[in-house]
């Protein structure tokens, strides 16, 4: 049970840092480094809510230890904008009122991020498709897929 | 809803790692991708003093073909197998049901060991395996030992699998030309297990179904395989009358569980109509005559 000293990359910043194996990569970003973008709702991979990149992927950080991580590069929500400066895909949710408590928003964004990356999303279908596995509890998703929509810099489906 | 305190082993080797299992009698388990593991551990329903991370092992992340076979190692995460062109080109089966397999964070990190070795009964990739007549490849202390799909998954999250044994690799045997295929799910929102899944494979010989393949889940402790149902197709031409029977056949011998999402009579149902749309899929891609 003995702490393990790990170097991880978070945004791009070098941390060394002693972890105990069991504390969650989720808990380690913030309570450890303080990084309290990335939120915790389920704990145990269903909400996405704690959706990071892991070296560019997508990845719960509630269903990882953070000694796992050891060696890897972390981006968090934190990594995307500033309030003054936010990126398209935070421009995009601003835009099309995408959020409202807030609590999923950084795993949307960080799951879309690797949506667009690796999918054409050329459907609102496949949008949703997509995030269905982020939990929204007020229940915007219209606002969420225009707004990913918008950033894939596509118009609306045609009716069917 | 955080785990036990365990001990960490950063596994080199194979070789390492069912040392670790063998030493530790029973107390340990093998952290892959931990989709399925970390959200057990999250609720202490599982509390193993020692978990066995195996993700830094080189050479266990692989999907090659063979002259007969495709090999494919115990950690290639689901992501790559939804991509590789080489699945693509051997098995369009496993490339659609991919799709289906959880969402793209659990992807990246989810493997094809894991899926097979956790043996959930509602899970994509044990069917996949038992469609496609895989051989699982395991390791233990003792040296290595090769299980037919069909002898693998012994009930629900249960597998012919030792405490200090340690899955390896799978290889699928390639599918001989002029197959068809189907993958069709019903789940209650995408990338959840499925309440029921039916894959077919058609291979036409003549016009006629050489061999047919059914393999289910979600309808049983276990994924299945349709044996009724391959028997009364193979030697025929696929007709409506042809697909009915198939269907009274599949419904005749499955047992489904009663659950929040279902009861058993509507996924016995569910199980016949897939299993329908799956047939006329595969004939219609094998290139068969309109049924």
């Amino acid at each position: 049970m003995s702490a393990r000293a790990i170097k991880v990359t978070v945004n791009g910043v070098a941390y060394e840092r002693s972890v105990e194996p069991r504390l969650l990569l989720a808990d380690f970003l913030r309570h450890t480094l303080g990084l309290t973008g990335t939120h915790v709702g389920c704990e145990h991979g269903v909400c996405g809510a704690c959706t990071v990149l892991v070296d560019g992927d997508s990845a719960r950080s509630c269903l990882m230890f953070a000694v796992q991580a050891d060696g890897a590069r972390i981006e968090t929500v934190e990594s995307l904008g500033t309030i003054g400066q936010m990126n398209a895909l935070q421009e995009a949710f601003h835009e099309h009122h995408a959020l409202q408590c807030g609590f999923c928003t950084p795993g949307m964004l960080m799951t879309a991020t690797d949506l667009m990356r690796k999918y054409p999303l050329a459907s609102d279908d496949e949008i949703r498709e997509g995030l269905s596995g982020n939990l929204c509890r007020c229940t915007g998703y219209e606002h969420i897929v225009r707004a990913v929509r918008a950033a894939v810099g596509r118009a609306k489906d045609a009716p069917s | 809803m955080k785990p036990v305190a365990f001990d960490y082993v950063l596994a080199e080797s194979i070789d390492t790692t069912v040392a670790a299992l063998a030493a530790a009698g029973g107390e340990a388990k093998i952290l892959a991708g931990g989709q399925s593991l970390v959200p057990m551990l999250n609720f202490r329903l599982l509390r193993p003093a020692i978990l066995v991370d195996i993700n830094r092992i080189p050479d266990l992340a692989f999907i090659d073909e063979r002259a007969d076979h495709i090999a494919i190692g115990a950690l290639t995460r689901h992501y790559r197998l939804e991509t590789s062109p080489i699945i693509a080109e051997h098995f369009p089966v496993v490339a659609e049901a991919m799709r289906h397999v959880a969402h793209l964070a659990i992807r990246n990190r989810g493997t094809i060991g894991g899926s097979l070795s956790h043996a959930d009964p509602a899970a994509e990739l044990p069917m996949l395996a038992l469609l496609l007549d895989a051989t699982l490849h395991v390791v233990s202390p003792t040296g290595p030992r090769a299980i037919a799909a069909w002898d693998f998954f012994l009930g629900p999250l249960t597998v012919d699998l030792a405490a200090d044994e340690m899955l390896t690799r799978v290889t699928i045997p390639k599918l001989p030309p002029v197959t068809g295929w189907s993958f069709v799910e019903v789940a209650r929102r995408t990338g959840d297990f499925a309440l029921a899944a039916v894959a077919v494979t058609l291979t036409l010989r003549d016009g006629l179904i050489g061999e047919a393949r059914i393999a289910m889940t979600g309808i049983d402790e276990t994924p299945k395989r349709a044996d009724e149902a391959e028997a009364l197709l193979a030697g025929r031409k696929l007709t409506a009358d042809l697909i009915d029977a198939a269907i009274a056949a599949v419904r005749a011998n499955v047992n489904p569980p009663t659950d929040l999402h279902a009861s058993s009579d509507y996924r016995r149902h569910l199980i016949g109509v897939l299993t329908g749309r799956a047939l006329a899929d595969a004939w219609r891609r094998a290139g068969g005559e309109k049924p």
